[in-house]
């Protein structure tokens, strides 16, 4: 099983932080550059792909902008871990594919920590099971595909052969 | 719009009724998901076209219904610089490619120009692409706001699926003091609920404190249901309601069964009471909506900036408020009171009842009627300012720099505050 780094933030990240209005002119690469920096300064050089971000209750709070979410699926984020999202930052997460785990005990895990990603949870590398909340089948779907454009895609191109 | 469960003895919410009508369906459960058709989709030039033509032309899609469509040139107009212009243009490109009947280019923000121009009514389930698009709540339409890939999806199919909320009701009994308005309600649920407290849920205001409110003010509430992490702000729809889509156009027929929209007495809420007469004028300190109390909390604290903009906080019956406050005074030496009305049409009439005057008089500077720095979009506030504003959001670096300070408050606050140079009570003004 995969290893992730933990990447460990507060409650009630914004969209402003993912995703900096000032930078929203430019495409995905430059708001990626520019990822909670003003949380982490250092994440968007030093975040490796598969690694996790862990955070607090009400991740993704504000915006509609998708690239919020994007500019993780760009630096390669592999989830997000938190007690609680914003219900749009949610959706949004999933159409772009990026997963989200709503895990009550989320704060327990500490910055640099190794987890591995299972069924259940998030297991920690003594062992210990955090679980999360099931996603239904349908949001997983749009993981497994890639997110909703992908699916779209998939949609066309099943017409296409009927 | 008529609900198809109107004759059925299964008591619904608004919320639920709205969706049920959406999906076809003749009442539906609360934790359901199901499919709805969409009536209307918005979107703007940050969120709509220069996002989704790259994704549809990848597809070989099609907007499945352009008179359900509506672009708004609002958060880079006017354009101040060249990558702000590129994105205009695709927009207005797009808009003749796509031969869009509704195009509101620079005319406004979304969520104003939107019910100004009668695209909303009672029982329509609508989607933006923008976060504040829960306003149009106010005129008893399930509208929530969408990222650009799930737009993608709507433009495509049509469709858009919706888990049905529980509904939590706002029940404002009592008056509002005179200086104290539907801002300042909301930054006291902020408050007490929290940023994510409205859990994805809808939200319901009601109450006689909530039905006297005029439609802008109405707006104001469904606008922040954003801020309280809700789907939907929702207000059943009344005379007042019909007064102000009919003024803007909407023919009789179409509202004719408005008022069926409404949560039904036995249908299960969860019930939060609030008494408007108690209410004093908020204001939220930096970095959070949340992080709201009652202005004499914050009285002394200086101001570089005042800042009355936004679909939140610029609409017509705001501009009103701030004139009443500043009339025949100057703002204090040393601050900035900036003013970006919400429309063009808001920003005629109150330039026709003499309050854009008022304003200037009182030494605003005037900026164009778009998001502007609200969004941290058009021009910003500089290094270390202490802001106080009528928009939504006060997150750092949302405003400019990190290190600017914004505190939310209302439109009289705001005007109140620009006078003394420190934040105030505007009822020791009136």
């Amino acid at each position: 099983m995969k290893t992730s780094r933990v990447w460990k933030l507060g409650a009630d990240v914004d969209t402003d932080a993912l995703a900096p209005g000032a930078y929203m002119k430019n495409g995905i690469e430059v708001i990626a550059q520019h990822c909670l920096e003003v949380l982490r300064p250092d994440f968007a050089a030093a975040v490796c792909p598969g690694d996790v971000l862990v955070a607090g209750p009400n991740f993704g709070i504000g915006s509609s902008r998708e690239q919020a979410a994007g500019a993780l699926v760009h630096l390669g984020v592999r989830a997000v871990v938190a007690p609680s999202f914003s219900g749009l930052f949610f959706r949004n997460a999933f159409n772009l594919g990026l997963l989200l785990l709503t895990c009550p005990e989320a704060e327990q895990l500490r910055d640099g920590d190794a987890v591995t990603l299972v069924p259940a949870g998030v297991q920690r590398d003594n062992g210990a099971l955090l679980p999360c909340q099931a996603i239904p089948d349908f949001l997983m779907n749009m993981i497994h595909a890639g997110g909703l454009m992908n699916l779209l895609r998939l949609r066309s191109q099943g017409k296409h052969h009927e | 719009m008529t609900p198809i469960s109107s004759l059925a003895s299964w008591p619904q919410t608004l919320a639920q009724k709205l969706i049920a009508r959406a999906a076809g369906l003749p009442h539906v459960a609360v934790g359901e998901v199901v499919t709805c058709q969409v009536d209307l989709a918005m979107f703007h030039d940050s969120s709509g076209p220069r996002r989704l033509k790259p994704m549809l032309d990848a597809l070989g899609a099609h907007i499945w219904d352009p008179h359900k469509v509506v672009l708004v040139m609002d958060h880079y107009v006017p354009a101040q610089d060249a990558d702000a212009q590129r994105i205009v243009q695709i927009a207005r490109d797009a808009a003749r490619e796509w031969r869009l009947p509704n195009v509101i280019d620079s005319e406004g923000i979304c969520h104003v120009v939107l019910p100004e121009r009668g695209h909303l009514r009672p029982g329509m389930m609508c989607v933006g692409g923008d976060s504040h698009s829960p306003t149009g709540g106010a005129f008893g339409t399930y509208m929530f706001g969408i990222g650009a890939t799930e737009m993608l999806g709507v433009v495509v199919t049509g469709e858009i699926w919706v888990q049905v909320p529980r509904t939590l009701r706002m029940q404002w009994t009592g008056q509002l003091a005179r200086g104290v308005c539907a801002k300042d309600m909301m930054l006291h649920m902020i408050a007490r609920f929290g940023m994510n407290g409205g859990q994805y849920q809808a939200v319901e205001f009601a109450g006689e404190a909530v039905m006297a409110l005029g439609m802008q003010e109405r707006m104001t509430l469904s606008n922040m249901s954003a801020e309280l992490g809700a789907q939907a702000g929702l207000i059943a729809a009344d005379d007042t309601t019909c007064a102000y889509l009919h003024a803007v156009g909407v023919n009789k027929e179409a509202l004719h069964n408005a008022h069926q929209w409404h949560t039904d007495a036995q249908a299960e809420c969860e019930d939060f009471h609030f008494d408007a007469t108690v209410l004093s004028p908020q204001v939220a300190a930096p970095h959070s909506p949340a992080n709201t109390r009652a202005v004499g909390d914050y009285v002394d604290v200086k101001l570089d900036v005042a800042y009355i903009g936004a679909c939140t906080g610029a609409k017509l019956e705001d501009l009103r408020a701030a004139a009443l406050v500043l009339r025949g005074h100057r703002v204090a030496q040393g601050v900035r009171l900036l003013v970006a009305p919400a429309s063009a049409r808001d920003q005629a009439q109150a330039e026709r009842e003499g309050v854009m005057q008022v304003l200037r008089d009182a030494g605003a500077q005037v900026l164009p009627h778009s998001c502007g720095a609200c969004a941290g979009y058009g021009e910003t506030v500089e290094e270390g300012a202490r802001v106080i504003s009528s928009t939504a959001r006060n997150f750092k670096g949302r405003m400019g720099p990190a290190s600017v300070q914004v505190y939310l408050a209302s439109p009289w606050t705001v005007a109140a505050s620009a006078l003394r140079g420190r934040i105030s009570d505007v009822r020791e003004m009136l």
